[in-house]
Parts: structure tokens; C-alpha cells; sequence
């Protein structure tokens, strides 16, 4: 009985605490929702990227907030649960009052999200790379579009220096990112005259831990005579268990490189890269990148988290460029009305990490540098291939036929995400 | 034909015989050693590439350590003015030595030291070129490793050197591995058709994909038809003889599933099995354990680093201790009041693995966390039959084993056994024999949970460490236990390994997906036949 | 007491009686209030409140049909979040239909997802959808078919306890893995969203979202009579005996697993419109629904409301969404904790869930006695499976 009450009374105390800190707001703030998972199998990912807009928070608060008035974050836990999304995104526009939400990991989320903040005409920064195909009125896409990052990322592989790769396997999560991606490439590789006898490729669930019966089917197709290279799209938590594979089977990055678009330097964070040296990834953005602004992000990040082992990756430079330019919007339009700060969005221009500078197009996605890096043994990446400037990010892929048809721009005379000729108006 | 590299090829050669030949080691040329040396701080990989065939060329006996140290990545320039040199581990500290003379460089401090950067391409040109090195090295192991690097570079310009390096041989694996790439160049490069034939009969007798895959080649290539022919007929004998290797590869594959699963669900053999709380927060205590193999990790990582490899070592004890104590708490606080009540530890023990769940996420953060393989659990066996047997997983096979076998022997011939049987069994009769039933239901469940503990820590060896890794496996492990049988470690055991390996054996099929699938559907319709599991309890118990 | 009609029994209990009534004054005035007052009246209800509580009445409907099997004929079912998403995925597909060329790329015949993975023409699986009544039908025909086929299996094999819900667990876990399969044509782990209308009606409008509210809410109440119906029957009292002595009720020559396959048909049934009514309100149906640790929430709705009560699985839905939602938002970092405490706290202290009468004193009463046993040694721990 006694412990009964003790329990009870901690419980309480804690439910007090927690309480009274959200209690405590002010009046008159600009709110910012946070939609990231904090729970549940996405939590591994997204938690890191609730920190990031915690911080530039922090950072702008310091700076004397926005429009004169403070921000104020509104953070819920969508928990990893799909419907959840949609609902935590009502939630926050319609009770919370929040100006614009920065949020979603997973293309699913992002999907359940979409009627309602389009309903409500809110504002979604999603910074996360996926497959395109998308243009939505009421979302900013700050991650890569497949043009940013596979296609880069394949034609480093077919070159020179990349090992001049002649048959392609296509490993990815039976999702809809790594489904597109890969259709693309193949759709790509024909085009450089690498047929479909020479691509593999093979899909696996969320999460697979099993990997051996892959890994040595790849390596038996390795075994042909051709330099043979490996694109990976495989999502979050598989990766571990297929790299430890990778590397105790004993596949070497010059036999086999493997270029990977889901993995940076939080999922290395939990390996042991010595093994792994000189696989690749593809990204706009790497913790190794010598830049001044790079380095002065790492430490306010390292300083904001309290722990100096801690990463950055290229979702949180997504995350920061999404940030910035949606501040620099709200100034620009001096307010925070959706439909204003929209038309001060597009051409805003704001430093990258990466010592260039990120553009919104029209079509609502960033021009991003497209980064190719080796794994070190440090679990960091070695930028060994740059592409010379910015490439535009393109909502709807050149290399699908049904998509090659159609344009995004929110601007006049289109004013259309996904239109064969122009509306002249908003409908 | 005979290209720019392919001319340098030959200089490499040429030079390493002679310098053997000679027996000499004096260094004619000093400084042109030095000043290769300082070309690989080059701007691009164009020019270091051409710089390691120059270094390789000067045919110096420290053009190895240099070259090798330069893959390994213990190669640095100094920042003032890009003087090359070598890192070296001497004690606890890395002191820098200039390769020309060897000598320790001592106005470099270690962050003005930069280390000279390489990609695959580069990797790939010193392997082969260290590899042509290394072929008549005293090592008999550096010399198979070369000899299978000549085979993998396929060159026809270090067949020469090949040829020395075969008569000088006497190591009789190390020589069938150099016949191996003679034959392999004379197969795909020689004019002469008995050669070729010749060559084809040896490379015949290997039992290796890659070879399987140059017979292919040449016997879709090839214009001469009796080669043509030959080559064809060896494929199929090596390709007959890799398919039972094959089969032997699902089979281990499948076995190490098995080991896997056994591991996850032993301990819920005793938890569920033996006691019958429907232990949802099973999965967290083999989280536990996982995460407890990174905390000792950690702490000898940062006290003493020379111990890493026992670092499993303690942590196994570590974690069975860990979360066997937290399995008396569990017991001792929540479980003890639902005996009798099954399907409610069901809901109690599903709310603790939520709140054990956040607990972790809340102390060591929702990422990853890394957890090293030590080095007697890195790499694999590697057989040139295209068989891997990775050593994680074997230690893993004979660690599940060696769990199930002491758990046998704790339940069979202990005490404490034989009181938790009893007290299972007949729980009124036990306790008036005076039996504590209370402290063995708190000391069996900690037993279970100590086991979950203990598999957390070899499932840190090839998977995520993170607050999700419970979730992972607690379905898997349910249906272990009770396709086997609950109540009978035996069943678990057969269950483990049976899904395994019929897992893997579908895989190649049906794919990673389906095969699963398909193994479900096969639990559900296995239940219908044996509708208590493959090792059905027999007596009173099993109408609880 | 047995012969008197449905309606006159329920008019006894205080517990039933309240909350039916409160359900139906719900049902007209929620949707009322949001109608028909202006957005600044104190007692306008926001459209985002009506959509919530919608989705907590289909939870309620769906804990309904777990306690039917589980409560009161001692089926633990761990997959019956299969029957939901498999309801939800007919009225998805509808839904999806009715989309027709709006979607992106304008393909009249083929829904987005089948469009970019290069799907040429429409799997047989979905002709028919595009109509609204064969949509209906199959909301029903599915998931009772499959729970048909598998209790007809598992049953007359005999397969009980944990047996039986493990394999039901296999059921909803094989289907997770199918239905993540982009060649399934089911779009994979995006699932099926964007929907637009129901029979022209368009989804984001405030009327569609009161109706379906209205729709919900009189659904609960339908089938709680439809239980209640079932379990007072005298084939009711045949389900309680085998949940309470299976051997002996075959023994007494009832054909047990024809009772079993009955109600856990009704019941998936029940499931299914649940997940029907969910699809539109959420706005996507995806593989996550088919997911095992879903199918063990839904038991633990029942559980803290209280099983064998039908009233209590209705209360146990609405109070634990409620709860996930509140904390979700208000503690989004210990959340967990909070509902994991629930959950033991309710185990421990509340045996009979919330709707047990003297609930709290009880469940204190019966943790004395408890303690009393511990302390002095003798038999506590045979007790069977549903008691």
C-alpha cells in the first residue's frame, strides 16, 4: 500500500513538473510546430531533427526572435504512427495556432500529412530526401529529389574514378523511395547502355536483420568478370546488420563499392567503420565538409545537445536551410500569414553549410551541391567527388515517362504542381 | 597492346626480380625514392596514381611499407610544406617517421600532420601492385595473399613474375593458389591451344565462382573451338561441384538464423514457457543486455583499451547480471501478483516494455549506439569455394548452444532446478515440502530475463543496438517457443533451427519477403496438425 | 430475466443505459453543434474535435468485437487488427476509385501508386471497387471470409490459449509483410491516401465529416446491441460455458468450434466495419494497421475497460486514445511512461478494468487478500485461462 502511494505520488510529481513547464508561455509568440517522431521505430531518426529546430530556435531567440515577437516551439510525438501524423498535424494547426510546421521522416508520413495541411493551408518543411514525384502547394521539400543525389551518385560509379562500374545491383527497403529511385536508375543506366542483365534487384522489408543470403547472392553476381557496384537504398535500421554483414563476409570497397543514400553519419555513429572504408554515400551535405559555416553549426549543435560526441547529417543542414529561409521569408513578407510568406519564399537564397548558397524554386524544392564521400574509419566521410555547382532539384523525374510530361511551379502563368500546360490561376 | 601502365607493369617486375636476384638491398637511387615518395602528396587521384606506379618502379624495399602504409591510411604530409610521413604506433603514442631514412620526425605535431586521402580506384591499383610485390616475400601468408590478388588482377605482364614465384615455391597451398592465376592469364591471354587447354583442365579442378564465371567468359568468347568447347564442359563440373558447396552455405546461413532465434526465445522458454507470464518485455531485456555489452565496452574503451577483446567476455556475465536483477524487481513488483491471471501479464508486462522502452531513449538518447566487434569475432572463413563462414556468426551458433546446454544443466541437475520444476508443476505440493515458491518464481523469472540478457549481448554483435532492438525479435521469439512447444527447452531448440533453416532455404526462391511469409503460414498450419506445438507437454499442466 | 426483450434488460443496468444514451445524444448533437453554430460560440465544436472523437468510436467498435471473442468466449485474439485494416483497406480501395483521373497523373483508370511503378492495367482484385455497394459488401464479406476460414481450421484443430492467439498473431504479421509488398498492388508502405469523396461527396467538407461521425457513433451503438443480443441468447450462454469449461461443454455435447467459428466471424465482421468507418476519417490506410503490436493495443483497450462487459471495451477505447492523444501532444517526451504506468497500475489495481463496480475499493480489497495469501502459503496460483 505504502509503495502504492509512493508511486503514485512520484507519478505525480512528475505529470506536476512537466505541466507547469509547458504552462509557462508567452502571450504573444510566433508558434513553430515540431512533427517528428519521438517514440517508436522512426524515433532513432527523427528525434535528432526535433533537436535541430529546438536549436534554431534557441538561435533565433537569441537573435531577439522574429517580426519583434518570440518563437515558441510546439513539439508533439506522432510516435512512428502514420494516421497519427495527420492527426498531430490538425492538432497543431487548428488548437496550437502554429504559423508553419517543420516535420515528417518517412514518405508515408508525409503522405498522411498532405490532405490536411493542404486543407488548412499550412506550411510543412519536409527535410528529408525521398523519391519526387511530388509538389504540393503547401509543403517546402528541403531534402534531395532523386536528380540530387542518385543520379549524381550513379554516374560517379560509371566513371573513371569511380571504378567504372559495369553491372549495377539495386538493393533497397520495399518502399516507395528506394521503388522510384531505382526505376529511375534503371531507366538511367539504358540509357548508358547498361542492360537489364546486368542490374539486380532485390527489395527487403523494413528493418530485414538478415542479411547473409543477400550478401552472397550479390557477391556471386559480383563474381562475372565486370566491375560490379552496389546502390543501396536501404532505409534506417537495416543498415547496421547489412554492413557488419559486408564487412565480415568480407566484401572490400575496391571489389565492391557500395553507394548508399540512407546512410550518413548518425547511422555510422552506432558501427564500426573499419571494415567499411571506402564504401560510398550520396549526399548535399557531409559533417566533414571544410566550411566556415559548417564548423560554426557543429559546435553551436554540439554545445545546444550537450555532448560532444554527437553528429551532424544531411537531414539537419536540410532542416537549418528550411529554417533560415522561412525566417528570412517572414521578415521579407512582414508577417507570418501562409500565403505571404509562400510568395517571399520562392527565389530566397540562404548560405548552405557546404560554402554555397541553396535557392527555392518555384517548384517548392531547393537547389543543393551533390556531395559523393568514402566511409573513413572514423565514421566520418571523405568528400572524394563534388558536383562544379548547384543542381536543381526536379519534382517530377525526366526518366518516367508519366512523370517527364508534367511541371511543378507555383508561380504565374503556371501556378500547378503537377500540370501538362499552364492554369493562369489558382484553383 | 602495350600500354603506358602496362610498361610500368613490367618495369615493376622486372625490377623486384632483379632486386631479388640479386640479393641486393642497397638503395642505388636515394633520392629518387624520395622524391616518388613525395609525388603521392599529389592534388589529384590522376597523379597519385601514377606516383605509386613510379614509387613501385624504383624497386626500393621500403616502397612496400610505404605503398601499404599509404592503403592503410598511416600516410600524412605535413601541412607547412607536404613532407610525407609515415605514422607509426610506438606505445601509446604515434610517432611520424620519414620513410627515406626511417628516422622519427620530430618538429611534426600530430594535428599539423595531414593524412593523404585515397578512393576505391587507388585501393584497388595498390592491392595489385603490392600484391606483385609481395609474391616472393618470405610470408607465406603475404605470398598467398598476393598470389590471390595476381589472380584477381588477372594481368598477363605479371605473369613472369608469377612464373619465378612458382618455381621458388614450396608451400603446396600457396602454389596451387599461384597455379590458380597463371592459368587463369594463360586461359583468357595466351595464343597457344594446348596451353589454353591445359590451363582450362587446372582451372577446372577448382571449385570457385570466379572461376566458374572466367571459364563462362572464355566459353562464350572464345573463337577457338576446342577451347570453346573445353571450357564449357569445366564450367559445368565447377558449377556441379559450387552447388553443393551452396547448399552447404544455406545450410549455415539457415543454422545461424537458427542460433539467432534460439537465442532470442531461450529465455522466454523459461519466462513464458516454464512460468507462463506472457512476457512482453522480453525483447527490452535482451535491449538490456545489449545495452549493457556497450557500457562495459565503453568503459574499457576508455580505461583499458587493451582489453577490448575480452570486453564480451565481461559483459556476458555483466548483462545476465543486470538483467537478471531487473527480472527480480519485475517479479518481486509486478508478476507475482498476476500468477494465475496469464493473459494479464500480457498487459502489465506490455505497459513495462513501453516505460523500459523510454526509460533507455531518455538516458542513452533514440540513436544507435556502437557496440565494436572484437577481432576474433571480425571477418570470416573464408574457403575459395565461394563458402563464407563469418566468425561472428559461428561464435554466435556455438554461444546459443552453450547457453541452451547450461540452461539444460541448471534446470536438470541443480537444486535449484529441481525446486523450479516443482514449484511450476505443483505449485501447493511444492510449498508445503518447504519450498519458497515466492524466491523461486523471483529467481526463475531472473533466470529468464538474465538469458534474454545475456543474448542481447551476442545480438550487439550484428545488429542495431537501440531502444527498437527488443521489438525486433519478440515476435520471432514468441513463435519459437511455441511452434516448439511451450514448456520444453528441447522444442525450443528444434524450433529455433527447424525456421531457420527453412527460412533461409526459401529465401533464394521465394525471397526475403515471401519466404517469411511462407513460414508463417506454415506455423499457422502446423498448429492445426499439432495444436500444442512440436514437443506437445503431456499430463495436467497443459489444460492450464 | 431471460425472456424479456433486449431493450427492457439493457434498461436495468445504469452503466449501459448512460452510456448509450450519452453515444446517442453524441451522435446528433456533436455534429450539430459543429454545424450549426458559429466557430466563436463558446460551444462550437471544432471540425478537428468531431474527426477525433470519430476515430476514438471506430477504436470503441473495434474493442467491442475483441471483447466478444475474448470476453465471453475466452478467444484471445491477437490479430484482430487484421480484420480492421482488411476493412479499411476494401473502403480504401473504394475511395480510391472514386478518385478517378484527379489524381497527378490524370490516369482515369489507375490509381498514383500503380502509375509510377508502371502497373499497365488494374489487378482483377480490384475490379468492382469503383462501386460503392460491392465496396460494402466486401467490408463485410472480407474479413468475415478470412476469420471463417481460419477459425474453421483452428477450431475444429483444436487450437486454444496461446496456441491460438499466437497464430493469430502469425495471421496479422503474415499479412503486414504482404501487404508492405509493392507487387501486391495494395501501394506498399504508403498504402492508400488522397482520398477525395464518398458517393460524391467530398471528404474535407464539415458535412461528410459530421455524418461520418453520426455514422460511427450509431454504429457502436448498433453493435452493442447486436453483442448484447448475442450474448444473452441462449447460444450466448453456450459461448460463456465453453469460456468457462470448453471440455466440459463438448462433453455435455455442444459442437463447440461451431460456436467459436460464430462469433469470432461476427466479431471480425464487427472489426471490419470499424476499419470502414476509420479509413475516411483518418485519410490513410497502411500495412502498419496489420502490425502485431496494434492487434495487442486493442486488447489492452478491453482489458482496462473491462472484459466480458461490453460497456467496458467501449470505455477502454475511448479513455486510453483519449490519453494517447492528450499526452502525444502535452508530454510528447515521457508520454510512454505515463502510458506504460496506465497499463500496470490498471493490471495490478483494477483486475476488472475500469467498469468493474467499486472498481478501486475492490481491486485494494482483493490486493489484501492477495498479500495475505502470499504471506501465508497455499495454493493461489491454479486458475484457468478467462476467469
Amino acid at each position: 500500500m505504502k509503495k502504492t502511494m509512493k508511486i503514485l505520488a512520484g507519478a505525480g510529481a512528475i505529470a506536476a513538473s512537466v505541466l507547469t513547464a509547458t504552462a509557462a508561455q508567452a502571450a504573444d509568440t510566433i508558434k513553430v510546430g515540431v512533427l517528428h517522431s519521438l517514440s517508436g521505430t522512426m524515433a532513432i531518426s527523427e528525434t535528432t531533427l526535433k533537436d535541430t529546430v529546438l536549436m534554431m530556435i534557441d538561435e533565433q531567440n537569441k537573435k531577439g526572435g522574429l517580426l519583434g515577437k518570440k518563437l515558441e516551439a510546439v513539439v508533439v510525438d506522432p510516435a512512428s504512427n502514420w494516421p497519427l501524423f495527420a492527426e498531430k498535424t490538425r492538432e497543431l494547426i487548428e488548437k496550437n495556432n502554429v504559423d508553419v510546421i517543420f516535420g515528417c521522416w518517412t514518405s508515408v508520413s508525409r503522405k498522411s500529412v498532405l490532405p490536411v495541411i493542404e486543407e488548412l493551408n499550412g506550411m510543412l518543411f519536409y527535410p528529408v530526401q525521398y523519391e519526387g514525384e511530388e509538389s504540393s502547394r503547401n509543403v517546402f521539400y528541403t531534402g534531395a529529389a532523386p536528380n540530387q543525389q542518385a543520379i549524381p551518385a550513379v554516374d560517379y560509379l560509371l566513371s573513371k574514378d569511380g571504378g567504372e562500374a559495369k553491372r549495377i545491383v539495386l538493393l533497397g527497403t520495399d518502399y516507395v523511395y528506394p521503388r522510384t529511385t531505382n526505376k529511375i536508375l534503371r531507366s538511367y543506366l539504358h540509357s548508358k547502355g547498361i542492360m537489364d542483365a546486368d542490374i539486380m534487384e532485390n527489395y527487403t522489408p523494413f528493418g530485414h536483420s538478415d542479411w547473409q543470403t543477400i550478401v552472397a547472392d550479390v557477391k556471386k553476381f559480383a563474381s562475372a568478370g565486370k566491375k560490379t557496384a552496389v546502390v543501396s537504398t536501404i532505409n534506417g535500421d537495416a543498415n547496421v546488420p547489412f554492413y557488419k554483414e559486408l564487412g565480415n563476409q568480407g566484401i572490400k570497397a575496391e571489389d565492391i563499392p557500395v553507394v548508399a543514400f540512407s546512410v550518413g553519419e548518425e547511422e555510422l555513429a552506432g558501427l564500426d567503420t573499419k571494415p567499411l572504408v571506402g564504401h560510398l554515400a550520396a549526399w548535399n551535405y557531409f559533417m566533414s565538409v571544410d566550411a566556415p559555416a559548417n564548423a560554426s553549426f557543429i559546435k553551436t549543435w554540439k554545445t545546444f545537445i550537450k555532448d560532444d560526441k554527437r553528429v551532424t547529417n544531411d537531414p539537419m543542414e536540410a532542416t537549418y536551410i528550411g529554417f533560415k529561409m522561412w525566417t528570412q521569408a517572414v521578415e521579407q513578407a512582414g508577417s507570418t500569414d501562409v500565403d505571404a510568406v509562400r510568395q517571399a519564399m520562392y527565389g530566397q537564397t540562404v548560405k548552405n553549410l557546404t560554402g554555397g548558397t541553396a535557392v527555392m524554386n518555384t517548384n517548392h524544392h531547393l537547389s543543393k551541391p551533390v556531395l559523393i564521400g568514402e566511409i573513413q574509419d572514423d565514421g566520418q566521410f571523405d568528400i572524394v567527388w563534388k558536383t562544379d555547382g548547384e543542381v536543381v532539384g526536379d519534382a517530377w523525374s525526366d526518366f518516367l515517362p508519366e512523370s517527364a510530361k508534367l511541371t511543378a511551379d507555383w508561380t504565374f502563368p503556371w501556378v500547378c504542381g503537377n500540370c501538362e500546360k499552364p492554369l493562369y490561376a489558382a484553383q | 597492346m602495350l600500354s603506358k601502365t602496362l610498361a610500368m607493369r613490367w618495369l615493376v617486375v622486372l625490377s623486384v626480380f632483379i632486386g631479388l636476384g640479386f640479393g641486393s638491398s642497397t638503395p642505388a637511387h636515394a633520392d629518387e625514392f624520395s622524391d616518388a615518395v613525395q609525388a603521392l602528396n599529389a592534388d589529384n587521384n590522376t597523379d597519385k596514381a601514377a606516383a605509386i606506379e613510379a614509387l613501385s618502379a624504383t624497386g626500393d624495399e621500403r616502397a612496400a611499407t610505404v605503398l601499404s602504409a599509404l592503403l592503410n591510411g598511416t600516410l600524412f604530409y605535413r601541412q607547412s610544406d607536404g613532407l610525407v610521413v609515415l605514422s607509426k604506433e610506438s606505445g601509446n603514442v604515434t610517432i611520424l617517421i620519414d620513410p627515406s631514412t626511417m628516422n622519427e620526425v620530430a618538429d611534426v605535431s600530430g594535428s599539423e600532420a595531414k593524412k593523404i586521402r585515397i578512393n576505391n580506384k587507388l585501393r584497388g591499383q595498390l592491392k595489385g601492385v603490392l600484391g606483385a610485390l609481395t609474391l616472393l616475400s618470405k610470408d607465406a601468408d603475404k605470398r598467398q595473399n598476393a598470389a590471390d590478388e595476381v589472380f584477381k588482377a588477372n594481368d598477363p605482364s605479371m605473369l613472369p613474375v608469377l612464373q619465378k614465384a612458382i618455381a621458388r615455391e614450396s608451400d603446396p597451398d600457396v602454389k596451387g593458389r599461384m597455379l590458380r592465376a597463371q592459368a587463369a592469364i594463360i586461359l583468357e591471354y595466351s595464343e597457344d591451344t594446348a596451353a589454353r587447354l591445359k590451363a582450362a583442365q587446372t582451372l577446372g579442378e577448382f571449385t570457385d565462382p570466379d572461376i566458374s564465371a572466367l571459364l563462362g567468359k572464355i566459353a562464350n568468347t572464345s573463337t577457338d573451338p576446342e577451347v570453346k568447347k573445353l571450357a564449357k564442359d569445366m564450367q559445368d563440373s565447377v558449377e556441379g561441384r559450387l552447388a553443393a558447396w551452396s547448399f552447404l552455405g544455406n545450410l549455415f546461413q539457415g543454422v545461424s538464423l537458427g542460433s539467432v532465434l534460439l537465442l532470442a526465445a531461450v529465455g522466454l522458454a523459461i519466462t513464458f514457457g516454464v512460468m507462463g507470464v506472457i512476457n512482453m518485455a522480453h525483447g527490452e531485456m535482451v535491449m538490456l543486455g545489449a545495452y549493457t555489452t556497450f557500457m562495459v565496452q565503453d568503459v574499457i574503451r576508455t580505461h583499458f583499451p587493451a582489453a577490448f577483446d575480452w570486453s564480451l567476455a565481461i559483459a556476458v556475465p555483466a548483462a545476465f547480471l543486470v538483467t537478471g536483477a531487473v527480472g527480480i524487481l519485475v517479479e518481486r513488483g509486478i508478476i507475482r501478483w498476476l500468477y494465475g491471471r496469464p493473459l494479464e501479464t500480457l498487459l502489465a508486462t506490455w505497459g513495462l516494455s513501453l516505460m523500459l522502452q523510454q526509460l533507455i531513449r531518455t538516458l542513452f538518447g533514440p540513436t544507435n549506439q556502437e557496440v565494436g566487434n572484437p577481432s576474433w569475432m571480425s571477418g570470416a572463413i573464408e574457403t575459395s569455394t565461394g563458402l563464407v563462414l563469418t566468425y561472428n556468426r559461428i561464435w554466435i551458433i556455438v554461444f546459443s548452444l552453450a547457453v541452451l546446454g547450461m540452461l539444460a544443466l541448471v534446470t536438470r541437475k541443480t537444486m535449484f532446478g529441481l525446486q523450479m520444476r516443482a514449484v511450476t508443476q505443483n505449485r501447493a505440493m511444492a510449498n508445503s515440502m518447504g519450498i519458497r515458491s515466492g524466491w523461486v518464481d523471483a529467481l526463475t523469472f531472473a533466470l529468464g530475463s538474465g538469458i534474454a540478457g545475456m543474448a542481447g549481448v551476442a545480438l550487439s554483435q550484428i545488429d542495431n543496438v537501440s531502444p527498437n532492438l527488443g521489438q525486433t525479435y519478440i515476435i520471432d521469439s514468441f513463435m519459437v517457443v511455441v511452434f516448439g512447444g511451450v514448456g520444453n527447452l528441447w522444442g525450443t531448440l528444434v524450433g529455433a533451427f527447424s525456421l531457420g533453416i527453412v527460412n533461409k532455404f526459401l529465401e533464394p526462391y521465394a525471397g526475403a519477403v515471401l519466404g517469411k511469409i511462407f513460414v508463417l503460414v506454415g506455423i499457422i498450419l502446423f498448429i492445426q496438425k499439432r495444436p500444442r506445438g512440436l514437443f506437445a507437454l503431456k499430463g495436467r499442466s497443459v489444460e492450464g | 430475466m431471460t425472456h424479456q426483450p433486449l431493450l427492457l434488460r439493457i434498461v436495468k443496468e445504469p452503466m449501459a443505459v448512460s452510456l448509450l444514451s450519452v453515444l446517442i445524444l453524441a451522435a446528433f448533437l456533436v455534429p450539430m453543434l459543429n454545424l450549426m453554430l458559429p466557430s466563436d460560440s463558446a460551444f462550437h465544436v471544432p471540425s478537428y474535435v468531431v474527426t477525433l472523437l470519430g476515430k476514438y468510436l471506430t477504436y470503441a467498435l473495434l474493442a467491442l468485437s475483441v471483447d466478444l471473442v475474448w470476453g465471453y468466449c475466452g478467444i484471445l485474439s491477437l490479430g484482430h487488427g487484421a480484420f480492421f485494416a482488411l476493412g479499411g483497406y476494401a473502403m480504401g480501395m473504394y475511395m480510391m476509385r472514386q478518385i478517378g483521373d484527379r489524381g497527378v497523373y490524370g490516369n482515369a483508370e489507375l490509381p498514383d501508386f500503380m502509375v509510377f511503378l508502371n502497373w499497365q492495367e488494374l489487378p482483377w482484385y480490384w475490379y468492382g471497387f469503383d462501386s460503392f455497394g460491392f465496396a460494402m459488401l466486401m467490408v463485410v464479406l472480407v474479413p468475415g471470409l478470412l476469420a471463417f476460414v481460419f477459425g474453421w481450421f483452428a477450431f475444429r484443430s483444436r487450437v486454444t490459449g496461446v496456441y491460438l492467439s499466437i497464430i493469430t498473431q502469425a495471421m496479422t504479421y503474415a499479412l503486414l509483410l504482404a501487404f508492405f509488398r509493392n507487387d501486391m498492388g495494395f501501394g506498399g508502405n504508403n498504402g492508400l491516401t488522397d482520398f477525395k469523396d464518398i458517393l460524391g461527396f467530398g471528404l474535407q467538407t464539415d458535412g461528410m465529416r459530421a455524418t461520418l461521425f453520426f455514422l460511427s457513433a450509431m454504429a457502436v451503438v448498433t453493435g452493442y446491441l447486436v453483442c448484447r443480443f448475442i450474448v444473452d441468447s441462449r447460444l450466448g450462454r453456450v459461448i460463456v460455458a465453453i469460456r468457462d469449461a470448453e471440455s466440459r461443454t463438448r462433453f455435455l455435447g455442444y459442437r463447440v468450434e461451431y460456436y467459436k467459428l460464430f462469433v469470432f466471424t461476427v466479431s471480425a465482421v464487427l472489426a471490419g466495419i470499424a476499419g470502414a468507418l476509420y479509413v475516411p476519417q483518418v485519410g490513410i490506410i497502411n500495412p502498419s494497421e496489420f502490425s502485431p503490436a496494434n492487434s495487442i493495443e486493442i486488447v489492452i483497450w478491453v482489458a482496462l475497460g473491462g472484459r466480458g462487459s461490453l460497456t467496458g471495451p467501449i470505455i477502454g477505447a475511448l479513455v486510453v486514445n483519449y490519453a494517447k492523444s492528450y499526452f502525444t501532444g502535452a508530454l510528447p517526451e515521457v508520454w510512454l511512461f505515463m502510458l506504460g504506468g496506465l497499463f500496470i497500475f490498471s493490471t495490478l489495481f483494477l483486475p476488472k478494468g475500469l467498469v468493474g463496480t467499486k472498481a478501486i475499493s475492490d481491486a485494494f480489497e482483493e490486493q489484501r487478500l492477495r498479500l495475505a495469501k502470499f504471506l501465508r502459503p497455499y495454493d493461489y496460483a491454479e486458475g484457468g485461462e478467462g476467469r
